[in-house]
């Protein structure tokens, strides 16, 4: 028989374990990859002689793999004196080479957002800061949501990457098992169902919180 | 006219590339004045008040608001206007009224109302309340106070959004075809509302409209607009009743023709 279930069982509370590493690489990567996309976008706008500066810079992170950045990170970094554990090395990568997506969208999000709010934003003096704050971001995040979840998923999916600096996540952890036993059918299958699972989960309650925030504004 | 101008316009230019909307404009407004700007549509009127309320920059000329001058030439090559805290304490004297309201649909009337006063002015969410409910009620909307602007008619938005131009107390108020894009059976109860405002509050108040009618009752001075320059100005009972120019003449009777 190919299935072992003995196994499976005994093998499902160490990947549980490590299930919940890739979860934490994932919400801390995705809450740095929102945010700094944000800043990413509201400073491109708001100080204009960035543009060309970020421009570059989230061309530059997305027109290059993301292993590639991750290793950066672990390996060439502590050349200059910054040195991560693999953990940390691999959260920031995958949040900085998200944050350059996100800001992406964020941008979309902006430009969607009527001349006249900016305009009447100037005609009541607020600074640009309140402008950001209370008028165009409150405008400019429920239409996106769906777009900041596909990326939420994405991102998610990409955390095995996160196996070649030996981060004890899902996918490390199989591999571990797999070369220890020689058994790789039941740890590989059970990490590909813990995605799916994981990401059909994901893609629900991103469904339901855009349907919440679709009720909020659609008046 | 009183010896110092609430605004002054000096020569003032502006060009988009190769096309001029706005040719060495020189026009002076009084303090409480009131004054009409007609003309065709491409002949800059509404460039003037949106130059005042810095939304456009401009290329030549300076304004000045009370004798300071609202901005600089630029000289760096920069879009963004030179010294954003002094433009900002002049721009504190205007407000704007726009033809399509430019309502914040996600606020409500009262938070709409009392959003600059608190953030801008720094005022307490109960002052400021107080201020809005006052001028809420002033445009007739005390009771749609808590309605959000997609649950309001045309008029209704137009007359919240005056209502929110006055609650940062500004000596100045220009209104952009305030009314051009309403029904025609709401363009009554706006103009009702600025015609209140101009008797009740001591403002300079500066109009782009379409309304002859309005204008002439309305206003101190007409301006009459044509390719980037002021054709003929005048009080209005000259203006409509004698047009001098011949451009005048045949707007005038276009327009009339037509309403």
């Amino acid at each position: 028989m190919i299935w072992d279930w003995a196994f499976t069982f005994e093998i499902l509370p160490v990947l549980a374990r490590a299930a919940i590493v890739s979860i934490e690489a994932t919400l801390l990567g995705f809450a740095i990859a929102a945010s700094l996309g944000l800043v990413l976008a509201v400073v491109r706008i708001a100080v204009p002689w960035t543009g060309w500066t970020i421009s570059v810079l989230v061309e530059l992170i997305r027109s290059t793999p993301l292993l590639i950045q991750i290793f950066f990170l672990y390996f060439v970094f502590p050349k200059f004196g910054v040195v991560l554990d693999a953990f940390t090395a691999g959260v920031l990568a995958i949040g900085i080479h998200y944050a350059a997506y996100c800001s992406e969208v964020y941008r979309a999000g902006f430009d969607n957002i009527h001349r006249g709010q900016w305009e009447a934003s100037i005609a009541l003096n607020l600074s640009s800061w309140t402008t950001f704050r209370d008028v165009i971001i409150p405008q400019a995040i429920p239409p996106i949501v769906p777009a900041l979840g596909n990326y939420l998923v994405a991102l998610f999916k990409e955390t095995p990457l996160l196996s070649a600096i030996a981060v004890l996540e899902l996918m490390q952890t199989a591999k571990i098992i797999g070369s220890e036993t020689f058994r790789y059918t039941e740890p590989i299958t059970l990490v590909g169902l813990f995605f799916l699972a994981m990401s059909l989960v994901s893609a629900a309650l991103i469904r339901s919180l855009e349907g919440a925030l679709n009720r909020r504004t659609v008046r | 006219m009183s010896e110092q101008p609430m605004v002054r316009f000096v020569n003032v230019s502006k060009r988009y590339g190769p096309l001029t909307v706005l040719d060495g404009l020189d026009l002076d407004i009084a303090r409480g004045e009131k004054v009409s700007i007609i003309g065709p549509s491409g002949s800059g009127k509404t460039t003037v008040l949106r130059m005042l309320m810095t939304l456009e920059t401009i290329n030549d000329g300076v304004i000045y608001v009370e004798d300071q001058p609202l901005t600089h030439v630029e000289k760096n090559g920069k879009l963004m206007p030179a010294g954003l805290d002094h433009i900002r304490k002049i721009r504190a004297k205007i407000g704007m009224v726009f033809q399509s309201f430019n309502l914040f649909p996600h606020m409500t009337a009262m938070a709409n109302c009392i959003e600059a006063p608190m953030t801008v002015l720094g005022m307490k969410r109960a002052e400021a309340e107080a201020r809005a409910a006052d001028l809420l009620d002033m445009v007739g909307l005390a009771a749609k106070k808590d309605h959000y602007p997609s649950q309001l008619s045309g008029g209704q938005q137009q007359r919240v959004a005056i209502a929110r131009a006055c609650a940062m107390r500004p000596k100045i108020m220009l209104f952009d075809e305030v009314t051009s894009a309403l029904d025609p059976e709401l363009v009554g109860e706006v103009l009702e509302v600025i015609r209140k405002l101009g008797r009740e509050h001591d403002l300079t108040m500066l109009m782009v409209t379409h309304q002859m009618g309005f204008a002439k009752e309305f206003s101190d001075r007409v301006c009459f607009f044509d390719k980037g320059k002021i054709c003929e100005q005048g009080p209005p009972k000259e203006l409509f009743g004698a047009p001098k120019n011949e451009r005048t003449r045949q707007f005038l009777h276009a327009v009339l023709e037509a309403g």
